[in-house]
């Protein structure tokens, strides 16, 4: 019985990151909180985890906004380029 | 306006003008390289252009041009996931022996100062998160920037780059805790 519920730090990580993307299942959740009673070092690896998912965020904000585009001078060296090759 | 053709011929003349913006948007936010993202989008004209006799006008020319650099984008995740001697991420964890699956000692979380989350919003913060993810090996880098940044689904992920969904777990859980160690020893515990 105790064997089933017992992962180790690796496996509880791994959970503990699916959560951040709200993609754990309910036993992960459920084996992953067990974990986190006994074990310090992934409970701040829990806690730790959340700031770093705010930070990739707002990374990830800043980052949609830009919508990337191709100078006119790549254009053209492609379209000589591509000349070329027909 | 939607400038893609809808007819069953193809106009290469005008694929540059009309979809290399469209097409490099696409390639940059899988492979965060604009040196990479420009050839695979010239691959992918030229790949076009060999090939113009198999379209059939069953999808746009847009579509078709996507299918053909989706097909590029996997050949590049291959190139980097099967390159000899590139840098492995660093684990955390013991990976076998009676320790398996237990923290190593120099990766075991550290407690951060107070002041982290008055700092978060920093654009120096964002620019050292930025330097670290650099840090990752490179197929490390896609999954983790294209789950996280672009925020695509895992499905979505998985198909793109044929991986299975345990695959996809396990890099983003290795790109997340080297991430985080890097995060700490040059910015939080600084």
């Amino acid at each position: 019985m105790f064997k089933k519920i017992k992962i180790t730090c690796d496996k509880a990580t791994t959970y503990c990151d699916k959560v951040q993307y709200g993609e754990a299942s309910v036993k992960e959740i459920i084996l992953l909180n067990i974990h986190l009673l006994t074990c310090k070092i992934c409970h701040l690896y829990s806690k730790q985890n959340k700031t770093m998912s705010r930070i990739y965020k707002l990374k990830s904000n800043s980052c949609q906004i830009k919508n990337e585009c191709l100078t006119s001078r790549d254009k053209q060296e492609l379209k000589k380029k591509f000349k070329q090759f027909k | 306006m939607d400038k893609t053709n809808t007819s069953n011929t193809l106009s290469p003349n005008k694929w540059i003008d009309d979809y290399a913006d469209y097409l490099f948007n696409y390639a940059i936010t899988r492979v965060n390289n604009s040196d990479i993202a420009k050839d695979l989008v010239q691959e992918t004209f030229f790949a076009g252009l060999k090939s113009a006799k198999n379209f059939q006008g069953k999808s746009t020319e847009r579509t078709w041009l996507v299918s053909i650099l989706k097909r590029k984008v996997i050949d590049y995740y291959r190139k980097i996931n099967s390159k000899k001697g590139q840098a492995e991420v660093r684990m955390s964890f013991y990976d076998d022996g009676e320790n398996e699956g237990n923290w190593i000692e120099e990766h075991v979380p550290q407690s951060w100062t107070s002041e982290v989350e008055k700092n978060i919003e920093n654009n120096e913060l964002k620019s050292q998160l930025d330097q670290c993810i650099d840090k990752l090996p490179e197929k490390y880098a896609m999954v983790f920037r294209m789950k996280t940044i672009h925020e695509f689904d895992t499905k979505e992920i998985c198909k793109e780059l044929n991986i299975t969904p345990s695959n996809l777990w396990v890099i983003i859980h290795r790109a997340r805790t080297q991430l985080r160690n890097c995060m700490e020893k040059n910015w939080f515990n600084k």
